[in-house]
């Protein structure tokens, strides 16, 4: 065979979100891929800014379905340092508490994905089957299985009371065990050895170069994780381990997210013995004083950056949203470099994707052609949408009238 | 008169041949489907959903790809079903008499077994897709894999008997109980080739949902694909029944009932560990199943074909 292009994506039974991977193939080897982002802007960011703080807790935290209590945490880390709210330590220790329960269903789905790339469909079903027990234990905890609404400005909104607390270390125990039984099928299983062993090599000193963050990075060597390097909520007060790996591929970062499981087991048991007596929150100011902040926070996929300037209203002038993906992502071309087309889903997997959380609208003029696009206001972007839509035959009167009458 | 046209007509069209096969097959589905289901703790498809899902497929609107070359589209499901239920006609099923025989039949149904995976080599070339074209030509690369252990694992247990003949190899090891013994190795290496043919789990890399979505079937839809997906159930009976008859060859002298459920119960033997073998691994990557058909696959079947040349010598 001759050099072919292959789309991956927008629309492909790999990809869980729409992404655009143009991959050029030699035979079966891959010589060149073009990637391309955008297919889920969403303009949260800019929502953000038309919406109060107490609300904003609730859209940041929707803008990962997966890790939605690391971004309503990064959110407001920024906004109480603006704010100068001093947490309540039983607060810091709940959300850490909730943050590492996020973890462990993060990981194991990814373990599932994982599993489905290569065609290890069973490995799906176990490790989805196991995680239905963290998502009842998160469910019991804060009324919901994915978006938990647990943080609020200045605390938590719900207590973990003492049964609450049997229930989860008993939970914690049971996956201890079956995570111990992932660990040796990873170290054991022939073919998913073979298949993980090798694609998405990437050199420790690449790492370092494009910024690769999260458990990526650290399956090549670089032990860095926001919970040690700048500590946040209660983590300095806790005793765990960053898990590196040496592999550099995609066998290497399996191996980094099962070790991570236990750390995180080590830390919802330590959580549970020291928590603190006490309020769960303060009071916080509706009005946030003028001031910026940015704060990092090591979601399961790697470091979530967040930056907030607060203009003195209820309401943020600028919120930022750095996903760990977007940090990753550069990087997968590097790792596909010279690999198999059989290889792509799991390598592509491998950094745990979350496209919808990393898309952004980048505006960039080019100075030799000059200004090849337009900038509007809401009002005036809204005219042109009608005015184009009527220049080309499409008439809003009739709907506009029947919204009056109902409105 | 009538009757001479009309037995070999029952026999092709319901007994042993298309509709039975085709229920088989059904039936064969249903018990992967479930058995790979509850090994996954899961629940599994009801007893229906094989025919349920067959009947669906048919009800659907069929769509010819732009650019595909008609003939070739619509006429290859057809051909592969139809090569897959010549080739019963040739294994004993619950005797050791097939419906025909001759010496020599034992390559021809290794032969009417090839057909299924060239056609549908051909009917991913012909949807000119680039999906089903990735498809087709890793169908055909793993073909050239696991053929060649499949013969020599399939032709060591004729060479013991002395007959090319599927008959009369099952003949012979009925008549010498414990002689199967000799061709385990074989059936070892048939079993996993026969993973390879029905492109199935750690093999089923030319239909890899992840990398290259339905592979050669890409662009099938309705009828045609309910016809390619029923091949392929037919294609795990009759290798199932192949594989029973020259390598586990029991109850061939029983009445008819009795022998019938012995032999359904050697095809579903086979078809479990099918089943078990595929939930128990990961997909391999196109070259590394490659390395293993002819590192590991083709020197275990040479061993098994000189074992038993040296047999022959040492018994007859």
């Amino acid at each position: 065979m001759a050099t072919t292009r292959i789309p991956i994506g927008p629309q492909h039974p790999a990809l869980k979100e729409p992404e655009s991977f143009l991959i050029t193939l030699n035979g079966e080897r891959i010589t060149d891929v073009a990637m391309r982002l955008g297919y889920n802007h969403r303009g949260i960011e800019k929502a953000a800014e038309n919406r109060t703080y107490v609300q904003d807790i609730y859209l940041i935290e929707r803008v990962c379905g997966i890790c939605s209590h690391s971004h309503s945490s990064a959110f407001i880390q920024c906004v109480e340092e603006i704010a100068g709210l001093e947490v309540p330590l039983r607060a810091k220790y709940l959300r850490v508490l909730i943050g590492e329960l996020e973890r462990v269903h993060s990981h194991l789905l990814w373990l599932g994905v994982a599993g489905h790339e290569i065609g290890f469909d069973t490995l799906l079903m176990y490790s989805w089957r196991d995680r239905e027990v963290v998502m009842d234990i998160l469910a019991m905890l804060t009324g919901n299985r994915v978006h938990y609404a647990m943080n609020t400005l200045g605390g938590v909104k719900r207590d973990v009371t003492e049964e609450q607390a049997r229930e989860i270390l008993k939970a914690v125990d049971t996956l201890e065990e079956r995570t111990k039984y992932y660990i040796d099928v990873a170290t054991h299983e022939t073919t998913l050895i073979q298949r993980l062993s090798g694609p998405g090599f990437i050199s420790k000193d690449d790492v370092l170069k494009y910024g690769v963050v999260g458990p990526t990075g650290r399956a090549s060597g670089v032990g860095r994780d926001a919970r040690k390097d700048d500590p946040y909520a209660a983590y300095p007060e806790l005793d765990f381990n960053v898990v590196t790996d040496d592999h550099c591929d995609v066998y290497g970062r399996t191996l980094v997210r099962v070790g991570e499981l236990m750390e995180s087991y080590k830390l919802i048991r330590q959580v549970l013995k020291k928590l603190p007596a006490g309020d769960i929150a303060v009071k916080s100011p509706r009005r946030i004083p003028a001031g910026e902040a940015v704060s990092r926070y090591e979601a399961p996929r790697g470091e979530d950056v967040h930056y907030v300037r607060a203009n003195g209203t209820d309401k943020p002038e600028r919120v930022r949203v750095r996903a760990p993906t977007m940090a990753n992502l550069q990087a997968v071309a590097k790792m596909l470099e010279d690999n198999n087309l059989a290889d792509v889903p799991i390598v592509i997997a491998a950094i745990d994707p979350c496209f919808s959380c990393t898309d952004r609208m980048v505006h960039i003029d080019r100075i030799d052609r000059g200004p090849s696009s337009e900038s509007f206001e809401w009002g005036a972007l809204r005219r042109k949408g009608i005015e184009w839509y009527s220049a080309n035959g499409v008439d809003f009167t009739e709907l506009n009238k029947r919204f009056e009458v109902r409105g | 008169m009538m009757q001479s046209i009309l037995t070999p007509l029952f026999n092709i069209v319901v007994f042993p041949g298309f509709l039975f096969l085709a229920a088989m097959g059904m039936l064969g589905q249903y018990v992967d489907r479930k058995l790979y289901a509850r090994l996954q703790n899961r629940v599994g498809p009801p007893f229906i959903q094989p025919l349920a899902d067959f009947i669906k497929l048919s009800a659907k609107q069929e769509t010819l790809p732009e650019g595909a070359d008609r003939r070739m589209f619509l006429v290859l499901p057809l051909v592969a079903l139809a090569a897959t239920v010549t080739a019963s006609f040739y294994i004993p099923m619950w005797s050791d008499k097939a419906l025909f025989s001759f010496d020599g039949d034992i390559i021809v149904t290794l032969y009417f077994l090839m057909i299924p995976t060239v056609s549908f080599f051909l009917a991913g070339h012909a949807s000119t897709s680039l999906y089903a074209e990735i498809g087709a030509v890793r169908a055909i690369t793993q073909f050239f894999a696991y053929e060649v252990p499949l013969f020599l694992a399939v032709l060591s247990p004729a060479l013991l008997a002395g007959t090319w003949s599927i008959s009369g190899i099952a003949a012979f090891y009925a008549a010498r109980p414990g002689w199967w013994l000799f061709n385990i190795l074989g059936f070892g290496v048939g079993m996993v080739a026969v993973l390879g043919k029905l492109e199935k789990v750690p093999f089923d890399i030319p239909e890899a949902e992840t990398e290259i979505v339905g592979g050669a079937f890409t662009e099938y839809s309705g009828r045609l694909l309910a016809l390619f997906k029923m091949t392929v159930d037919v294609e795990a009976i009759v290798a199932a029944s192949l594989l029973a008859a020259i390598f586990l060859p029991f109850g061939l002298g029983l009445p008819a009932l009795l022998g019938f459920l012995v032999y359904l119960l050697k095809v579903f033997l086979v078809l479990v560990l099918l089943t078990l073998l595929r939930t128990i691994m990961a997909r391999l990557r196109i070259d590394q199943m490659m390395a293993f058909c002819w590192k590991i696959l083709a020197p275990l079947a040479f061993v098994q074909i000189v074992a038993s040349l040296v047999l022959k010598g040492v018994l007859s």
